[in-house]
């Protein structure tokens, strides 16, 4: 347990201490939020509300990326064959990192919910619970994806390449960039095998019609039990050594961690509400006429 | 405790189709600093990382500390200390911050504020580890080997890459815990490093111990001879130069001729005479106290290193 809790203390002071840390976690997030704020929602408070759900998703999701590289980047220097001589574990090493990871997204989704309020009048911040759940559970389940990857992965280039790969469906098909219900019908439904659709959505609803926990536990349950797959998977596959390289069969079980989110989509697919509700609120967005929405495109 | 501290018994590993280690046996006994000497690709770090418990044998049983280091990992961490080679830490990690670091995944410890003193580390307290130099690297290393106060410590290449100067300093903190009747496991690839600090040597090669013994009854091994090394204008066939008076032995090493001689002045006044009546020339001649390249000549045809 000390160990853990040692590890967890020096990751934060070296993540503090690393600008490129600050750059992604810190700059790029608000960067974000003005983006989407200032420009998306065009400082209507109302939309503010509704992208607010999408702002601090791409701040949770964002965690794998630098977990990811920070691992490996570990592995590959030799640092972590120092710790494999010592009594640490390969749980406390990746449980310190999520640990970690989460406490640095804290303060700046603090900030987003604390500028929303102050810079563009946001009436209300929805269910704060709610949203204070689906952040720890967004940022360990995502965190536990990114330790996956460099399990997976050898190099940095490959992780990096991989991280890409990942990416870039999480943040367009999910409604973290577009509304989900905004994007073609075939794309929602794509969306829907995605486990960002479910963060994405969730935290929307939180913020922007005030859901309480259960009305959520979906998508709360499904990343939550994503999270122990995930991190069960990636302390199964952890490599201590640059040297060994992974086993084709390992990157099978890679694979499997995917397994929740595909049979949890082809139910809501089938007969789930999700993305009714995020077709509702987005047309509750556009009701107003006063209100001015990059919805013109749409309908 | 009875019995050796270490216990190496036919120890093999493999990599692929590689035979890395083929058969290693060896104990080393509580308080004794015992050496792997060999030339790099031996299997000197296969065989500490495996007593380490880093990597799991193919075949073979070992022991440290009365501990399986497959089995009893996690009790075995607790009592051994390593300086690993090529390895690291966080560039942006304080020396002190490191040490305290270490110190916290252990029971039983030093005090990381007396480690960093004993090591000349403590106007290095704040650095951060990038902005140390290499000699720094090694000694807060060699720190972080000793904070949890082991029974056993690895010092795999301990001084490899760093100028002479630095070396030294590693071989009198060496030596102190020799003094200090700590049981040491060291790998190098320097004669002098292994005839100065341990008291006993395996010769490694190819994942075998060719010899196994004290440096002095190692160099007794090979006669107590002189090595007289030459360079000829003209190839020498070695049965000819073996059958000189005074030479004991002779080979070719790397177009070399390395004589033995326990009488070198004979050996080199017949030597001249033979080159002489054969139009031979001298090109170069080296006379070498015998060290333990000799025995590893003797026992391979090779040099230890070029």
């Amino acid at each position: 347990m000390s160990n853990f809790v040692s590890l967890t203390r020096t990751r934060i002071l070296l993540a503090m201490r690393n600008k490129m840390f600050f750059f992604f976690s810190v700059v790029f997030p608000l960067g974000m939020f003005f983006l989407y704020g200032g420009i998306f929602a065009r400082g209507n408070p109302r939309a503010v509300s509704y992208f607010l759900g999408p702002v601090i998703a791409f701040n949770v999701m964002g965690s794998f990326w630098g977990l990811s590289a920070a691992l490996v980047m570990f592995r590959e220097q030799g640092i972590l064959r120092r710790f494999h001589v010592t009594p640490v574990t390969a749980t406390d090493m990746l449980a310190s990192s999520l640990l970690a990871n989460f406490v640095l997204t804290l303060p700046t989704v603090s900030i987003e919910l604390f500028l929303a309020r102050v810079v563009f009048h946001v009436p209300s911040l929805g269910n704060l619970f709610s949203l204070a759940v689906l952040v720890t559970v967004g940022t360990i389940s995502f965190g536990s994806l990114g330790l996956v990857v460099a399990s997976v992965t050898n190099t940095m280039q490959e992780t990096q390449v991989l991280n890409q790969i990942i990416w870039l469906p999480l943040i367009f098909l999910s409604g973290a960039t577009f509304p989900l219900a905004y994007l073609p019908n075939s794309v929602q439904h794509v969306g829907l095998f995605l486990p960002a659709t479910y963060l994405v959505t969730a935290l929307q609803s939180a913020l922007y019609q005030s859901f309480p926990v259960w009305k959520l536990s979906i998508q709360i349950l499904a990343l939550a039990s994503w999270a122990l797959l995930t991190f069960f998977v990636a302390a199964q596959l952890f490599r201590w050594e640059p040297e060994v390289k992974i086993p084709r069969k390992a990157k099978l079980w890679a694979l499997a961690t995917a397994l929740p989110f595909f049979l949890l989509g082809a139910w809501e697919n089938s007969n789930g509400d999700i993305l009714k509700q995020a077709q509702a609120a987005f047309r509750s967005l556009e009701r107003p006429a006063s209100s001015a929405q990059p919805s013109k495109a749409s309908q | 405790m009875a019995g050796p501290i270490l216990q190496v018994e036919n120890l093999v590993k493999r990599y692929g189709d590689v035979e890395a280690v083929r058969g290693v046996s060896f104990n080393v006994e509580q308080g004794e600093v015992f050496g792997l000497l060999g030339p790099n690709g031996a299997g000197k770090t296969t065989t500490v990382e495996i007593l380490e418990g880093l990597r799991d044998p193919d075949g073979g049983r070992v022991s440290v500390c009365g501990l399986d280091p497959q089995r009893e990992s996690a009790a075995l961490k607790h009592e051994i200390g390593a300086a690993l080679q090529s390895t690291s830490l966080p560039d942006k990690l304080r020396v002190m911050e490191a040490l305290r670091l270490f110190a916290s995944f252990y029971k039983r410890g030093r005090k990381p504020e007396e480690l960093l003193k004993r090591f000349g580390l403590e106007d290095k307290r704040n650095a951060f580890y990038s902005q140390l130099s290499g000699g720094q690297k090694q000694r807060l290393a060699l720190a972080m080997a000793l904070v949890n106060d082991p029974k056993v410590v690895f010092l795999d290449e301990p001084t490899a890459g760093l100028d002479p100067q630095v070396r030294r300093e590693i071989y009198d903190i060496i030596e102190e815990l020799r003094h200090e009747k700590k049981t040491i496991l060291m790998t190098t690839h320097y004669i002098e490093e292994a005839e100065r600090l341990c008291d006993r040597v395996a010769i490694v090669d190819h994942g075998k111990v060719i010899a196994l013994g004290t440096p002095r009854e190692l160099k007794a091994h090979s006669g107590g001879a002189t090595r007289i090394e030459v360079r000829l204008s003209k190839p020498e066939s070695n049965g000819a130069l073996k059958s000189l008076e005074g030479v004991a032995d002779a080979r070719e090493v790397d177009g070399a001729y390395v004589l033995h001689s326990v009488r070198p002045p004979q050996a080199i006044v017949s030597l001249v005479k033979h080159l002489e009546a054969e139009g031979n020339e001298l090109i170069s001649l080296e006379i070498a106290t015998p060290s333990l390249e000799d025995v590893f000549i003797e026992m391979t045809g090779r040099r230890l290193r070029d």
